[in-house]
């Protein structure tokens, strides 16, 4: 278990002192995947940072497994770090050495024989399924690759705990879902702890169990990655996820005033969130036929987070007004989201 | 092959023991004043790469006076140092002429400028890999071994390379204080008594130990980078 307690930093720049984290507290339980998101100079990766001491707190404890690390001696803190692996958006690997050698680097000084070594360093590429490149150089892989090797560095010592500071951000949307799907394997077959900072919600999505979100170098927002989801507090979060959901198009549709958004009198277009969990009536062709009138969807986004819907549809209504209100009345009762976007109904 | 000698270089043919001599007092010149200035630039380059803001080992009083010294003594005209440091010389070779007074002032001719090629050889390598390292819970020393040093192997044998042919060009101007080699051979022959053969001679010679130097730096450094 990680618990990061009233963790401050800040950084005197000339005469400018900056707080990169302000007041943060958060437990991670083992073998969590935990997401750290937020805008670039929120403090992501100042407050990584400081769980494996690269950063040390001005002021806090960082607590692994109860041991707090602000007070260990340099020996004690090596040897803490050697169980908190971590990974970077640049890779990091060392460029004269062979991908195996990369590798077998934490290994140095660890008193395993040649051998040994040897056949850890084949178990580790096998389990990132890049043992075919042992003998090649980073600068002879692709990014994805890299990421792969550098992962498998960060385990060879066995780590419970995998730091990964917006590991995928340099990587192609392929590329990064491999990457992510990698991460959560870890995670399953070795019951690794994960913390991954993005700047993507679809990566929180993808693979974290729990998310916080940062803004100044505060936690604005913490939960389980559904909750999150199905009902964002802060502006922030709003922002954050309607990035990765297309249902946010429409409003730069109807600014385009575009052909698909140009509806009659009588007509209105509607936004629908899925808001609650386990939501399987038959939505849509319910209201249609409760209240006679036409739901005509014009595009969607719903999709399963934790084994749960979430998202949303827009659709244009027709019927009477106040069918349609009565409808939207009923969804609302249901705990749907609405939203009438752009409304063209005629009141009686 | 004599006969071609004689006739192209027929200066150098009368003096052919001395001219060996000078050569190898020049070889005794860059590979004393070389391995000593390695050692000592090697070692200052990393203190001023560690201890400079935001280094391993910050420290900026440290930082600040070495840079100084580097800066000082990199400013001084080498002719100037050698007769400049002849009491020094002499306190610590015992003499302050012939080969041996040569390595002192040759020795503080090349260190600040192999410091500098050392500092800016191990500047390259990037802060994230040294951050890795941190987080796999290496030592300071590991560090500087096993990154520093390692991953900047190309850089450093070409800084080697160049600063042996630059120290090659200082050791023409010992003959200040005694200490003979191919730079004094051919001012006194070549350039004092008119011998042109001699001057050109000792250049063939020169080039190819530069080449050589060149080709052995280029080498390393393209075997090592990958
Ligand atoms: N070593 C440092 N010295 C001074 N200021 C720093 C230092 N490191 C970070 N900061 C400042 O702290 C703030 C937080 O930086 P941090 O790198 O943690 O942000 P981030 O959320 O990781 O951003 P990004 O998404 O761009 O990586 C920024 O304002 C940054 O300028
Ligand atoms: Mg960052």
């Amino acid at each position: 278990m990680i618990e990061i307690k009233n963790v401050n930093k800040t950084f005197q720049s000339g005469d400018r002192v900056v707080t990169a984290a302000q007041n943060v507290n958060l437990t991670i339980e083992d073998g969590e995947v935990f997401g750290i998101i937020g805008y670039s100079g929120a403090g992501k990766s100042t407050l990584v940072r400081c769980i494996n001491m690269l950063e040390r707190p001005t002021s806090g404890q960082v607590l692994v497994d109860g041991i707090d690390l602000t007070e260990l001696r340099p020996a004690e803190l090596r040897t803490a770090r050697k169980k908190i692996g971590m990974i970077f958006q640049q890779f990091n690997l060392f460029d004269s050495r062979t991908v195996a050698a990369n590798v077998a680097y934490p290994l140095k000084h660890t008193g395993m024989s040649k051998q040994e070594k040897d056949q850890r360093v084949k178990e580790l590429l096998e389990l990132v399924e890049i043992a075919d490149k042992a003998n090649a150089y980073p600068s002879q892989l692709s990014g994805g690759q890299k990421q792969r090797v550098a992962i498998a560095r960060a385990l060879a010592s066995n780590p419970k705990i995998l730091l990964c500071d917006e590991a995928t951000s340099a990587l192609d949307p392929q590329t990064t879902d491999s990457i992510l799907k990698l991460l959560k394997s870890l995670n399953k077959k070795l019951q690794l702890t994960i913390i991954l900072i993005t700047h993507e919600m679809q990566v929180v999505k993808e693979i974290c169990d729990r998310v916080a979100v940062m803004e100044n170098g505060k936690v604005v927002e913490s939960g389980d990655v559904f909750s999150i989801f199905a009902s964002p507090k802060k502006a922030i979060t709003k922002d954050f996820i309607n990035n990765t959901s297309n249902l946010s198009k429409i409003y730069e549709l109807i600014k385009e005033g575009a052909e698909i958004t140009k509806i009659k009198a009588g007509q209105c277009i509607v936004k629908f969130n899925y808001l609650v969990k386990s939501y399987s009536e038959a939505l849509v062709s319910g209201i249609s036929r409760q209240f006679h009138i036409d739901v005509n969807i014009i595009f969607g986004n719903i999709e399963l987070i934790d084994q749960q819907p979430l998202g949303g549809l827009v659709s244009i209504l027709s019927g009477k007004a106040e069918d349609i209100e009565a409808a939207l009345d009923y969804l609302k009762a249901k705990n749907v989201g609405v939203e009438v976007i752009l409304d063209e109904r005629i009141s009686q | 092959m004599n006969v071609f000698l004689n006739n192209y270089f027929p200066n150098v043919m009368t003096k052919v023991p001395e001219f060996y001599e000078s050569i190898g007092q020049t070889f005794q010149m860059v590979i004393w004043s070389g391995v000593i200035s390695l050692i000592l630039g090697t070692v200052i380059g990393i203190v001023l790469v560690i201890t400079r803001k935001g280094g391993l080992v910050e420290n900026q009083i440290v930082f600040q006076i070495l840079d100084k010294i580097v800066n000082l003594f990199r400013s001084i005209p080498f002719i100037i140092l050698l007769t400049g440091v002849m009491p020094l010389t002499r306190i610590i070779m015992g003499t302050a002429i012939g080969v041996e007074g040569a390595i002192v002032p040759l020795v503080f001719g090349t260190v600040p400028f192999f410091s500098r090629q050392i500092e800016s050889a191990l500047s390259q390598v990037p802060a994230g890999l040294v951050e890795a390292a941190e987080s796999m819970g290496n030592t300071k020393l590991q560090i500087i071994t096993n990154v520093y040093l390692k991953e900047s192997i190309p850089q450093i044998s070409r800084a080697v390379s160049i600063t042996a042919i630059s120290l090659i060009g200082l050791t023409a101007m010992a003959g200040v204080v005694g200490a003979g080699g191919l730079g004094d051979f051919a001012v006194r022959y070549g350039h004092d008594r008119n011998q042109t053969d001699v001057t050109l001679a000792t250049i063939i010679v020169l080039v190819i130990l530069v080449s050589i130097i060149q080709l052995v730096g280029n080498f390393v450094a393209k075997k090592s980078s990958h």
